[in-house]
């Protein structure tokens, strides 16, 4: 394995699970919905799929059981937001806390137990092409997933009827109600899919970037989804660059460091934030289009008036 | 919002009322970590101290922990939430709470403090720490035995003393063996990030690295080495069933005997404040077993180690030159406690700079 392909590799299994959360909670900002509890619902598909994959020797059903995990958390999210209007960055942050706490509860008899690492996929004779082959037909299957599912969601919301949907709702809930839709379940579905990818996202982290359980593991990166939603003016194209930028810098000053090149460590910590809101500030200049897509009924409980 | 912030107090009151009422005439002793407890590395070996101050005093004593506690205003205000909850006696076990920890002991005089790896200190505030680098020197040593690129991959957290200090002691004992030694560094500014610090080992190993040892929280770095086929060491706890091929050997810290002898004096009312350094000699610092290496390596580093506890080795003993060239303590001299305790510089073979 050449140097560059080593370099590459960390790239895309440090940007994924960034990518894999942001993309859900893209979906759920754009129905309008806030959720705070990105960190909190990624722990918790990180510990259920360890578990899982653990009991079962599967790391397969380790992927469903992160996903069901991470639902769950959501699911609890949207009733409370939905069904009983509570606000919606309070309720959010709890379910980070809440996520945190019982991920650690349920881990603890998983804490330092040999983990199951997902496989690679291995593709005869393509993946062992020369320079290609193990970049993008050996990944692990996580990586394809995350990028098919940024195509999709991007196309969903620009091309189709449903995508139409549910920008509506996010735009003005009140006019959606009007025109027939039925916001709530709209925005019920939506908290569901960010609970889900947020789940993979956790997966990724117990299951291919450090196959193990450990309490916090995801130390801050939903947060960072979170931004990287925002910065990406709610547009999936700008947030897989996002993702896939804050990844690569972060990636590339270990390198630079390791290369003993002499630049202050600090400065190489923040840049992957420097470079990010700087790139996406460069990329959002045209006002209008950011204002286009920002979900006007973001983070408003919706309560229909009879 | 002003709703949320009136029930949160609320919350945080009736907490408050239902700790205190809990067993008056017990001395209560907190800690506070930096991690979770499920760490296995620096965090999980302070809990073992505060479950060995539950195993022998647990009939006068009680203990209490907050763990994730981030260094810096929280700190401050966890500690003091211990602090108010009737809390006799209360370890804050990691560098960044130092200045927090003097702020909140000048508040309580009655309550006795405990720092870990800090050097500031009050009537009511002592400092503890361990010589972690007789082991990074033990494990130095070992490391270019078994090395066969010559270069050691190092992950070093935050560039203060006590990090660089465990920088040079692992190189000087490198280089005892082979001059030609050489360190490649990579700080990822965090104590516990398991995959940043997967990722700082899989960038060290990429350039070269086939020793892989770290000074950072989790067990992360020495999975990616079992994973990638190259060596590594455990840090603060043993970490042999998380490499079970990789894994040379491990530096163990061990605070229970200094934990349990310090509530004992708070309960005799003997406490004074204290620094205390301790090392091998002690009995502070550990070497887990060695595994995964010839006999002759693991005899040197037994040797090295009884050395070291008889005193009769020091890992700083000169000739020792700076980066820059300078000597830092020449032959026959040994690097002075000061020096060692401020270290912010590397000494030559390091290829980074601080």
């Amino acid at each position: 394995m050449s140097a560059y392909e080593a370099i590459i590799l960390t790239i895309i299994t440090a940007s994924t699970p960034l990518l894999l959360a942001a993309i859900g909670e893209l979906v759920v900002e754009r129905s309008g919905v806030l959720n705070l509890g990105i960190e909190g619902m990624m722990v918790m598909g990180a510990v259920c799929g360890f578990a899982a994959a653990h009991v079962s020797g599967s790391a397969w059903l380790g992927v469903v059981a992160a996903i069901t995990g991470g639902v769950a958390m959501s699911l609890l999210f949207g009733f409370l937001t939905q069904t009983l209007i509570t606000n919606q960055v309070a309720t959010g942050l709890a379910i980070t806390l809440l996520g945190l706490g019982l991920s650690g509860l349920i881990g603890s008899d998983f804490v330092g137990l040999p983990g199951v690492k997902l496989a690679n996929v291995s593709i005869p004779w393509l993946s062992e092409l020369p320079y290609v082959g193990r970049l993008v037909f050996g990944q692990d299957p996580l990586v394809y997933v995350s990028i098919g599912l940024t195509v999709a969601v991007a196309y969903l919301l620009k091309y189709t009827r449903w995508g139409l949907i549910i920008r509506a709702v996010g735009q003005s809930h009140s006019s959606a109600h009007a025109l027939g839709y039925r916001v709530v379940a709209v925005r019920y579905a939506c908290i569901a899919f960010g609970g889900a990818t947020s789940g993979l996202a956790g997966a990724y982290l117990s299951l291919v970037y450090t196959p193990q359980w450990i309490e916090n593991m995801t130390a801050g990166r939903g947060w960072i989804a979170l931004a990287l939603v925002v910065f990406s003016t709610w547009l999936p194209g700008r947030l897989a660059a996002g993702a896939y930028l804050f990844g690569g810098v972060w990636i590339l000053g270990l390198y630079a460091q390791a290369m003993g090149l002499g630049i202050p460590s600090q400065l190489l910590s923040s840049l992957p934030y420097v470079a990010t809101i700087l790139a996406l500030v460069v990329i959002s200049t045209n006002r209008r289009l950011s204002v286009i897509n920002t979900p006007a009924s973001l983070g408003q409980g919706f309560v229909p008036d009879r | 919002m002003k709703k949320l912030l009136t029930a949160a107090a609320g919350i945080a009151l009736a907490s408050a009322l239902s700790m205190s009422a809990v067993a008056a005439d017990k001395l209560k002793v907190g800690f506070i970590y930096i991690g979770p407890p499920g760490d296995h590395g620096w965090t999980y070996q302070h809990d073992q101290g505060r479950q060995a101050i539950d195993a022998r005093l647990g009939d006068q004593v009680e203990t209490v922990f907050v763990e994730n506690v981030p260094e810096g205003p929280d700190a401050e205000r966890t500690i003091t939430r211990l602090a108010r909850q009737g809390a006799g006696l209360i370890f804050t076990t990691s560098f960044g709470y130092m200045d927090p920890t003097l702020k909140v002991a000048a508040k309580f005089p009655d309550v006795k403090f405990e720092h870990a790896t800090g050097y500031k200190r009050a009537d009511n505030v002592s400092t503890y720490s361990s010589r972690f680098y007789e082991g990074r020197y033990v494990i130095g040593q070992i490391a270019a035995k078994t090395s066969k690129s010559g270069v050691a991959g190092y992950i070093g957290s935050f560039p203060i003393p006590e990090v660089v200090r465990g920088i040079n002691a692992f190189l000087l004992g490198a280089q005892s063996v082979n001059p030609d030694f050489k360190l490649k560094v990579v700080w990822v500014n965090s104590w516990f990030d398991p995959g940043r610090e997967a990722d700082a080992a899989k960038v060290l190993i990429s350039q070269g690295a086939d020793i892989i040892t770290q000074h950072t929280d989790s067990t992360a770095a020495v999975q990616v080495a079992e994973e990638q086929g190259v060596n590594a060491f455990g840090q603060a706890s043993d970490m042999e069933a998380f490499a079970p091929n990789a894994l040379l050997t491990s530096i163990i810290d061990n605070w229970a005997d200094y934990y349990v002898a310090r509530t004992q004096a708070v309960l005799d009312g003997t406490w004074v404040s204290t620094d205390t350094f301790g090392g091998m000699d002690d009995n502070m610092v550990n070497m887990g077993p060695y595994v995964n290496m010839p006999a002759d390596v693991k005899a040197m580093a037994q040797a090295t180690a009884a050395a070291i506890t008889a005193g009769e080795l020091h890992p700083f003993a000169g000739p020792v030159y700076k980066q820059d060239g300078s000597l830092a303590a020449a032959e026959g001299e040994v690097v002075d406690l000061g020096t060692l305790l401020g270290m912010d510089w590397y000494v030559q073979g390091v290829d980074d700079k601080l």
